[in-house]
């Protein structure tokens, strides 16, 4: 058994699918930061049975859109003096825009330099999401 | 100022924009002589960035009959296109010079993204397979014609469903209204796509996907056949093999029902004989005459000119 210490300050990611942590990892550009950042892996879980779970030891602006994209069942917690202050659930987001690309080839966003393209969701439980110009579907 | 108006796709129109557009496309084709100097001074922008014949002579001639001029292109090799200018900037510097403008582009969504880069009305006519608005528009005003109304239907829709774009807009349009079923018929490699599905389905109207029009075609009160598009398929060996994969003969029209109407947005290749057309039943010319009109009818609401000529 891994021992990691309780955060003093910083966020916690919780309830990560086991497996999509170092996703979630590098999708937020952690191993970018300074900070001290701690992915744990295949952590027991009464609900799950396994999980996946990130420490960070500061405090940075989350984009949630990419986070109930990658996986909307996370829990972000917000972790002032080894408490917890704020807990944020996390669900597929409705519209994300300059996350996903449009991957069909007849779609003008391939051939012109299009601003980001705003993705409607359109099937929850593919989790797939269609292009503002042509309508095509795409997930992450 | 009333914020810009576009026709993208059929949603951009309610049932109610849409029946006033049928009426007074219907009483423009009854007093045209009321409406012919309606635009005059305005001026409609033609870009055609793919071939087309009926649909820029119908927009043209429209423009033409409502009093108003146009410019424009049919070749991109002759616009500012070929020397590497983005649809973007084309969309803004048209709009300097032009009321609306209609386009048409090989590429899905080019449509949307002049209209969210031109300062004047912006109507779709045609992105590569996705939408054709003004087709369904047509397609609207012959079904109100033959069948007296739009809701209370069995919709078979044949052919090339999956890069058919006038059937996309079709059915998507019609949707809107109540108790209608559809009939998809097309083989399995040209099956209506998830885009199309997915606004049934959230609105709860059944439909049904098979290859065989023969038994299919009992229950209809619409078939709405369409050709398999040579120019959208990357492989020649496969075009060849789908492409006369249904064709609507006499012996096919005698199983349907009496008061079934054919349509077809034209241009036909195999896929209807010519026998059928002396058939009463066959209505697809009519179609054609009724493209000018709406469009007529819409260029005016856009244009803000639709009120100022019913009075």
């Amino acid at each position: 058994m891994i021992n990691v210490s309780k955060l003093k300050k910083g966020i916690v990611l919780d309830h990560i699918t086991a497996g999509h942590g170092f996703k979630v990892f590098q999708q937020l550009g952690l191993d970018k930061l300074s900070d001290v950042v701690v992915l744990m892996r295949n952590v027991d879980s009464g609900r799950m049975g396994k999980k996946d779970l990130i420490k960070i030891e500061t405090d940075l602006p989350l984009d949630f859109d990419v986070l109930g994209l990658l996986d909307p069942g996370i829990t972000v917690s917000y972790v002032e003096n080894g408490v917890c202050v704020r807990k944020q659930r996390l669900s597929l987001p409705e519209r994300v825009t300059g996350i996903l690309q449009c991957k069909n080839p007849r779609c003008i966003s391939q051939s012109e330099n299009v601003e980001p393209i705003h993705f409607t969701l359109v099937d929850a439980k593919t989790k797939e999401y269609a292009c503002e110009y042509c309508d095509a579907r795409t997930h992450l | 100022m009333n914020p810009k108006r576009c026709l993208i796709e059929p949603g951009d129109l309610t049932t109610g924009e849409i029946f006033h557009l049928i009426g007074l496309a219907n009483d423009i084709l009854h007093r045209p002589e009321a409406y012919s100097d309606r635009c005059k001074g305005k001026l409609l922008a033609s870009l055609f960035y793919e071939p087309s014949t009926r649909t820029k002579f119908s927009f043209d001639a429209a423009m033409l009959r409502l009093g108003g001029q146009v410019i424009g292109f049919s070749d991109p090799n002759t616009s500012s296109a070929s020397k590497g200018e983005t649809l973007a900037d084309s969309a803004r510097v048209v709009s300097c010079y032009s009321d609306v403008i209609v386009v048409r582009h090989p590429k899905e969504g080019a449509a949307k993204l002049i209209a969210q880069n031109a300062d004047c009305p912006v109507i779709n006519a045609g992105d590569g397979g996705h939408q054709h608005p003004t087709q369904t528009l047509t397609d609207l005003m012959t079904i109100q014609k033959h069948k007296g109304r739009l809701d209370n239907l069995t919709v078979g829709v044949c052919g090339d469903l999956k890069f058919g774009r006038t059937i996309h807009s079709l059915v998507s349009c019609l949707a809107q209204f109540d108790n209608l079923r559809f009939r998809f018929i097309s083989p399995e490699e040209l099956q209506m796509p998830s885009f199309v599905k997915d606004v049934l389905d959230r609105r709860g109207i059944a439909y049904e996907e098979t290859n065989q029009l023969d038994q299919a075609i009992g229950s209809l009160d619409i078939l709405y056949m369409s050709r398999v598009q040579r120019e959208r398929f990357v492989s020649e060996e496969e075009y060849l093999r789908l492409k006369d994969y249904f064709i609507l003969t006499e012996e096919k029209m005698a199983l349907a029902k009496q008061d079934m109407i054919v349509m077809h947005p034209l241009p036909r290749v195999n896929e209807i004989q010519r026998d059928v057309d002396d058939d009463p039943r066959a209505v697809y010319f009519d179609q054609v005459r009724n493209g000018m009109y709406v469009r007529m009818a819409l260029i005016l609401f856009l244009l803000g000119l639709d009120k100022e000529a019913k009075a």
